[in-house]
Formats: structure tokens, C-alpha cells, sequence
């Protein structure tokens, strides 16, 4: 798992690049599961990136046919290497951070690479647009409200998770 | 002192639910009014992280602990954050196939799906208005997009080529 180097853009640019691998490459699970694992990797505390590679860790292992104690083994594996190879540049950066932020070969690296990190993480929720996730009518209402929520008045995810569950709960 | 360091970290993952930029407040409350760091060298480590690949929280971790009580402190802040959430979620991985055939459970998973896919796509607005994208910018990420969509392309090209065109703009056409 080589998407911690990746990994630019925050955890939510992680995101594609986890699918692209967990479920798009190596169909270690569906998009429908790798959806519900990011639900519960947002609900849960720690940083977004690190759940959700712990929790496909675990179910990649599991739903190949192998045992608990190896889907544990899984998941150590799967966040671990997500944060080695930044944790790795990171010691290295400390010794001369200063000198870093001024490089220019670096930082015409990052220009290049911010603005294509919306189109990862657009890209992420574009393959999670199957029929398997938005099952009927309801599904684009529950879409549309929660996106306009987070936008405009930057409503707490976990505030609307647990609502969307609830109202899923009464109406479904 | 390390163990300090390892706990200290260990709250601060447990309370970043979410986004990782949630930790910024509690590093300043707790390691800036410690001392152990000055505000202005806080802001400065998060601009450094910011540039950095990889989990934003467990990035700003590392340097900060590194910062106060070297290499050591940037290991154990580092493993710090993650390992609250990593028994969490192994919890709940272990139980939640049985889980998933409960009812109320299915249900609740039924309307969260889309609305799961509404939170990844929110913050494609916020980081646009951050990188003050215009007509002519946004080019690059649509271009991306449509290379992914219908040409397959694998999102790691789309780093690489991301990292090649920011050298490209720098050093050949700003001359």
C-alpha cells in the first residue's frame, strides 16, 4: 500500500487513491462496503485518512477468507504504511524545515499538485455515485441536502451522519 | 517525558473527529500553554505540514513532538494519535459484518451512503476557494477528472503528472 507517499491534499485526496486500490484494482471489496467503511471512518474518532486505511485493512483481510487475527495483521500493515513514508520525510524535513519551505523545486511541486487534489477528491465521489449507493428516490434528497448543509453553514460531518442514520431510520 | 509527549497525543487523536485541521486547536491548548512551543513556531510547523503528503494530523504530531523533545518525541506523538483510533475502528471492523445485518442498522446505512458521498464531494468547494482557483486554473483539475472518468487514468499518474506540471510551469515558462 503505497498511498501514504500519495497522500497529498489532506485525507480526503487519500480517499480516491485507497478505492483506486482497495476496490477499483485489486477488488479486495465493493464500493458499497468501501462506502460504508468511510461513514463509519468519519463518525469515529482520529483522522479520516488513517480510519479509513485501518478499516480497509481489516476488511480486505477478512473478505478474502482469513481469520480475525489476521485481519488485525491487515490493518496494523494498512495504517502503518500509510503514515511511514511522510512520517519518514517528515524527520527528514526537521533538520532543515526552513530551508525546505523556501526550495523552490518543492514548492513548484506542491503548486502543480493543489489544484489537481479537488480533482482527486471529486474523482473519489464520483465512482461512489452507483446505483448501489443511491438506491431510489430518497437517495439524491439525502445527497443534495447533506452536501448543501456542509457547504453553506460547514455543519459538523458528525452532526449530519448521525441525522442522515436517524432520518434513514424513520423513513426507510 | 515521552510518556507526556504519547498522551498528550493520544487525547488530541481521540477529540480529532474528521477533519484533521480539528487538531490545531487542541495542539495550541495544550502543548502551546505548556510552553513547550511557541505560537508562532506552532503556525509555521503547520504551514510546513500543509505542503506535506500524507495524514494531515499525524503529520503536525510528528513535527511538533520532534520539535520539543526530538526524534523521540516525534515517534511517540506520531504513534500518539493513531493509536486510539486504530483499536476503535479494529472494534468495530471485527463486529460490524454481524452488525450490518441488523435492521435498523441496514437502514440507517441506506441513507447514509449518499450522504457519505456528499461529504467527500464538500470539500472540493472549500479547497477551491482556498487555492483562490479561477476559469483558467480550474482547467487542470477538470482536465484530471475526465482523464480519470473516462480514460481510466490511475489517480497516482494524476500525482505524478500534478508534480511534473508544477515543475514544468516553474522553471520553464515563469523564466
Amino acid at each position: 500500500m503505497k498511498i501514504g507517499v500519495f497522500g497529498f491534499g489532506g485525507g480526503y485526496a487519500m480517499l480516491s487513491l485507497i478505492q483506486d486500490e482497495v476496490v477499483t484494482r485489486n477488488h479486495w471489496m465493493t464500493n458499497e462496503e468501501f462506502t460504508d467503511l468511510v461513514a463509519i471512518s468519519q463518525t469515529t474518532p482520529g483522522p479520516i485518512g488513517i480510519n479509513t486505511a485501518t478499516f480497509a485493512g481489516y476488511s480486505a483481510v477478512e473478505n478474502a477468507g482469513y481469520s480475525p487475527f489476521m485481519s488485525v495483521f491487515g490493518s496494523v500493515l494498512a495504517t502503518l504504511t500509510v503514515c511511514l513514508p511522510a512520517f519518514l520525510l517528515i524527520i527528514f524535513i526537521s533538520y532543515s524545515y526552513k530551508k525546505f519551505r523556501d526550495n523552490r523545486v518543492f514548492n513548484a511541486i506542491l503548486n502543480g499538485i493543489r489544484p489537481l487534489s479537488i480533482a482527486l477528491i471529486g474523482f473519489a465521489a464520483f465512482t461512489l455515485m452507483t446505483p448501489q449507493n443511491f438506491t431510489d428516490y430518497m437517495s439524491p434528497i439525502f445527497f443534495l441536502g447533506t452536501l448543501y448543509l456542509s457547504i453553506r453553514y460547514k455543519t459538523h460531518p458528525v452532526i449530519l451522519i448521525v441525522g442522515v442514520a436517524l432520518l434513514g431510520i424513520i423513513f426507510y | 517525558m515521552v510518556v507526556r509527549i504519547f498522551f498528550l497525543f493520544t487525547k488530541i487523536g481521540v477529540f480529532t473527529i474528521g477533519g484533521g485541521y480539528a487538531v490545531i486547536p487542541l495542539i495550541e491548548r495544550d502543548i502551546v500553554s505548556r510552553d513547550w512551543l511557541t505560537k508562532e513556531e506552532l503556525y509555521e510547523l503547520i504551514a510546513v505540514t500543509e505542503s506535506l503528503p500524507g495524514v494531515f494530523a499525524t503529520n503536525i504530531a510528528a513535527l511538533v513532538g520532534y520539535k520539543v523533545y526530538g526524534l523521540k518525541g516525534g515517534v511517540f506523538a506520531a504513534l500518539g494519535t493513531i493509536i486510539a483510533p486504530f483499536f476503535i475502528i479494529i472494534f468495530i471492523a471485527m463486529f460490524f459484518t454481524k452488525f450490518q445485518e441488523n435492521i435498523w442498522v441496514a437502514k440507517a446505512f441506506k441513507a447514509l451512503r449518499p450522504a457519505v458521498v456528499a461529504l467527500i464531494v464538500a470539500p472540493c468547494f472549500s479547497v477551491a476557494k482556498a487555492n483562490n482557483l479561477t476559469l483558467k486554473t480550474a482547467v487542470f483539475p477538470a482536465l484530471a477528472l475526465i482523464l480519470m472518468i473516462f480514460f481510466k487514468v490511475s489517480p497516482v499518474w494524476i500525482v505524478i503528472f500534478g508534480c511534473l506540471g508544477g515543475l514544468l510551469y516553474t522553471f520553464k515558462l515563469q523564466k
